[in-house]
Formats: C-alpha cells, structure tokens, sequence
C-alpha cells in the first residue's frame, strides 16, 4: 500500500514536471511575442531588446525554463504581463473558486448518478428505464456552455430568481457575514447546477452498466439462496460491487471535468483557474497561463491520485498485490 | 438503437446537401430589415425563412446546415488522425513490448493525464486560429484513448494461437503487425472512433464558442451559439437551435458508438 502510494505521487511529480515543460516549450515556439504586446506597436527596437532583457527573453529556452522553476519553487510565479499583479496572488484567489466548485459539483453529480443509474438497472418497468436512459444521454451529449445560457435565460431573465455573472453581488462588502453566504450560494447556484447535470449522464450510465453486469452474478444467487431479501440483496452486495468501477471513473473524469468547468466559469464568469486561463491566453500573459497551467495539471493529477486511493480503500484487490496478477 | 442510425443519417444528409437544400448562409440584404426575423417568418423581399435570421439579416437554416458540415468535417479529419495515430502507436507498442512499446506507452500515459482542455486552449491561441489548426490539434490530443485501448486489444490477439502458428513458419514481427494484428483490432477501433468523433465535435464547438475555432464568417455551431448568447432575451433561437443541433449530432454517433459495440461484443 505504501509503495504503491510512493509510485503514484512519483509518476504524479514526473507528469506535472513534464506538463510545465511542454507549456514552456509550446508557448516559445508559439508565434506572437509578448513584449511586442507590452509595450505596443511604437515601441522602438531598442525599447523591446531592454525589455526582452529585463524579463530574461533574450537567454536559451532551456536557461529560461530553469530560471522559471528555480523561481517557481521559492513560491515566485512572476508578474501578469496583461495586469501587473504578481500571478501567485492571482491564483491563489482563483484556485479555491474553482476547487470547491468542482468538489461540490463531483459529489452531488456521484449521488444523483448512481441513484439514478441503480434506479435504472433495478426497475421493473422498461418505460421508466428507456426515459431515464434518453435523459441521461441527451445531458451526456449536451455542451456545457449551451445548458449554462438556457439556465441563465430560465432562472435569470425570465423567473429572476438567481443571479448569473460572478461569484459576489456588488454590494457583497456591505452584507453581515450569513448575508455574504447566501449571496455566494445564491451566485454559486447556476454555475453549480450546469456542472452537475453535465456530470451525471456518464456516471448514472455506468452505474446502470455496472450493475447489469453483475446480473445474476453467483454470489447474488448464493445471498439470495441464503434467504437475505432483495433489497439487502442489491444494496449489500450488488450496488457495492457496481461501484469499484465508478469510483475508478471518479479519477478518470477529472479531467474531463476540469474541461467543463473552463467553459462553466467563462459563461457565469465565475472567477477561478479556467476564466483566468481562457483570459490569460488570449491576452498572451505567458507568466499566467504557465502558472496556470501548472496548478491546473496539479490540482487534475492530486484528484487523479486521490480517486486511486479509494479505488484501492473500497477494492481489495488493488490493495493486496499478490492478487492482482 | 436504430434512432441513432436514423438521426446520423439525417444529420449527414443536411451537412452533405447543404449548397442544395439551404440557401447561401452568407447570403444578406437590407441588413436593417431583414435581422433577427423570428422563425417561420417571410421577409420584405418573399424569402421565406424556416428558422428565421440573425443579426445580419443572415438565413439561420442555412448557417445551420453548413454549421453541421463544417462540424462533421472537423470532426472526421480530427478522427482520422487520432484513430491513426492511435492504431499505430497502440499496435506498435504491443507487438515490440520491449524499449520502443515500453517508451511509448509511457508517453501515451503522460499524454492521457494533462487535461486535454489546457493543450486545446494553449494550441489553438497561440497559433492563428483556423479550421486546420483545429483539426490537427484535436487529432494530436485525441490519440491516447485509442492507444490505449488497441494496445490492450492488440495483446489479446497476440496470445491467440493463429499467432503462435505464423511466428512457428517463420513470421517476422512486421508480418505479424501488419497482417494479423491490425486486422484483428480494427472493430474496437472503429467503435472508440466514432465516439472520439462525437467529442470532437463538441470539442471544436467549444473552442469555437471561445472564439479559438473556426473563424467567421465561416458557420460553426459553437461560434454561432456564442453570438446567440448576446441577443438570447430577445432572439433566444440564434442561441438554442445550433446548441439542439449540436446536441443531437453528438447524441446519434454516441448510439450508434453504443450500438456498434453491443454488436461487437454479441
């Protein structure tokens, strides 16, 4: 169990060393200069080679990206070329936007998706089954971004129940602080419910498929035979069984979730790591998208790393080597 | 399910027969007159407009029937460079296990754990954005799935005995690769394509919707539904229907994806 956590953080370290690596490498080789960009188009020649100086453009890529992870691990992620804000502040007050936002939104997406999902696999009735299946699927197909602006023009514009732009009202400064948490709930709630219902169409499909599987596995048979009912049946041993591998897509998914928030959060401008990057590349702010990029590659692989931890705590097998052969 | 089939074949005949069945999507005259005519409404000058216009007095059938194709098109280059790629690397690294596979494998593991989204945004803004960009850099971020799975598929087949019996008359590795390896995994990459296909497309939409896609004036679903957001109080179609669109083309390849596998499997 040790060893094995000891490998996978390894191979994380390795994967999120290589990520910053590509990114670096990808935004040299990228045409379009920031300096250009900094200091606009009368800039003289002169100017631009003092400024390329000054922010170290002028050295070798590979001296550049040494001198960038030196940096980077006193803690310093440079300036935003497009803000003059020191990045690492950036981020620090984007990141837990975005991962109390996707934490929210996995939970409540896992439990929707396996009720659903089990609803599906253990009804009697095929109609109930084929509605929940098209639903499901037609969420699975939908695009995020499409789902966020019809729930803007339902709950926004046309019932003015919940706001849709930010994470704060205006007057946010000027709330008692249990005012301050219902204004946030309230801004969170679009944003949240658009991630959710994007979430749960893979999820309740693979529960669903999960628990088909077992079918009439023996060891269903053999609970049954033992006169345990059919309830105890499937929620003891059928719907456990279906779940190794839905929690091994929890650490599948994040990606993919990761993907869906970028878009949630420029469609509700919800002020976390996606808007800042979506911002950041347009605007060229190349000391920004590489921050960003790396805590956006630590924040997918920890999760990553987290979900094999519990593949491992609620499957034996993973946990025990000898079995796995 | 049949539905599948059904809308996919649909959906192909709109996007193949668009310069027949929809008129000019750039078409527009008398801006001022003809924008943001609501659907099933016939303009000042007769034509008649099934799902109305946008704001530059532009046909929306018609960009939608050439959204979809630009869409379909994207999507299937796309595919057919990471279901290449995949095959190959997959293939590959299953049949010469040692060195090569090991280190390609390695890398398609490294690959599958950046989240694809940071490579999309980070390739397709720094470089001029445009449709071929979008293809290749959907193709080269969309290949490790497909790798993964044709190399897991490729070792079943090498421990079948019909291997054993060519490499006993004297098969080289390249002869085993190419004539009974490939062949025997084809199913399952066709099945994972036609699903990588549905994620590109929604992918190029996305990027699109961004404004990194395909640019205008050319139609794309996703570009359409981002101009659609600013006028979605008053002109809320402009913004709905390529999202409905878009949501069915991905929803038919995903049952037919479903469908073919089920098949597969028996």
């Amino acid at each position: 169990m040790g060893s094995h956590l000891a490998v996978r953080s390894l191979r994380g370290i390795v994967v999120v060393f290589g990520v910053v690596a590509l990114t670096f490498l990808l935004l040299h080789l990228a045409p379009g200069d920031p300096v250009s960009r900094l200091l606009g188009p009368r800039a003289t020649p002169e100017q631009v080679e003092v400024q390329r100086h000054a922010l170290g453009l002028d050295k070798p890529v590979p001296i550049q990206f040494g001198r960038w992870i030196g940096r980077a691990l006193q803690g310093d992620l440079g300036t935003s070329i497009a803000t003059g804000r020191p990045v690492g502040e950036m981020l620090m007050a984007a990141w837990p936007y975005t991962a109390g936002l996707v934490t929210l939104s996995l939970g409540l997406s896992y439990l929707l998706g396996v009720v659903i999902g089990a609803t599906q696999a253990l009804t009697r009735k095929p109609a109930i089954d084929s509605a929940l299946t098209v639903t499901t699927l037609t969420l699975f197909a939908m695009p995020a971004y499409w789902l966020g602006l019809l729930l803007i023009l339902v709950f926004t514009y046309g019932l003015r129940w919940l706001p849709a732009f930010g994470a704060h009202g205006l007057d946010a400064d000027f709330l008692t602080p249990s005012g301050r948490a219902y204004d946030t709930i309230r801004h969170l709630a679009l944003p949240l419910i658009t991630l959710t219902l994007i979430g749960i169409g893979g999820i309740a499909r693979y529960v669903r498929g999960g628990v088909v599987d077992l079918g009439n596995a023996p060891f269903l048979v053999a609970a049954a035979a033992r006169g345990c009912t059919r309830r105890r049946v499937i929620v003891r041993h059928a719907i456990r069984n279906a779940l190794i591998p839905v929690v091994t897509l929890l650490g599948l998914s994040l990606p993919a979730l990761f993907s869906g928030t970028v878009f949630i959060e420029v469609i509700f401008a919800w002020p976390g790591v996606g808007l800042l990057m979506v911002q950041a590349v347009s605007a060229r702010d190349y000391p920004v998208v590489m921050a960003a990029t790396t805590i956006s590659a630590i924040l997918v692989i920890v999760g990553t790393l987290l979900a094999d931890l519990m593949t491992a705590w609620v499957d034996p097998r993973v946990r025990i080597p000898s079995a796995r052969a | 399910m049949w539905v599948g089939g059904v809308l996919l074949v649909g959906i192909l005949a709109i996007a193949l027969l668009a310069p027949w069945i929809a008129p000019d999507p750039t078409g527009q005259r008398d801006v001022v007159a003809t924008r943001f005519l609501s659907p099933l409404t016939t303009d000042i000058h007769g034509f008649f407009h099934l799902l109305g216009t946008d704001r530059l007095g532009r046909d929306v059938w018609a960009r939608l029937a050439w959204g979809a194709r630009i869409s379909l098109g994207v999507g299937t280059l796309a595919v057919l460079i990471s279901s290449g790629l995949g095959l190959a690397i997959g293939t590959v690294s299953a049949v010469y296990p040692r060195g090569v596979g090991t280190a390609l494998m390695a890398l398609t593991d490294f690959a599958l754990a950046i989240p694809r989204i940071i490579l999309l945004l980070l390739l397709a803004a720094l470089w001029q954005p445009s449709a071929v960009l979008v293809i290749v850099v959907l193709g080269a971020t969309g290949w490790m799935p497909i790798a993964r799975l044709v190399f897991a598929e490729s070792r079943g087949v090498l421990a079948r005995p019909y291997v054993d019996g060519a490499v006993g008359l004297g098969a080289s590795r390249r002869r085993v690769l190419l004539r009974h390896v490939m062949p025997n995994v084809r199913t399952p990459v066709i099945t994972a394509s036609v699903l990588g296909m549905a994620n590109a497309i929604t992918l190029e939409a996305g990027l699109s919707f961004l404004g990194l896609g395909v640019q205008p004036p050319t139609p794309s679903l996703g570009a359409m539904i981002a101009s659609g957001r600013e006028t979605m109080v008053n002109a809320p179609w402009l913004g709905v229907l390529p999202g409905l669109l878009l949501i069915l083309t991905v929803l038919a390849l995903a049952l037919v994806s479903d469908r073919a596998r089920q098949t597969a499997v028996g």
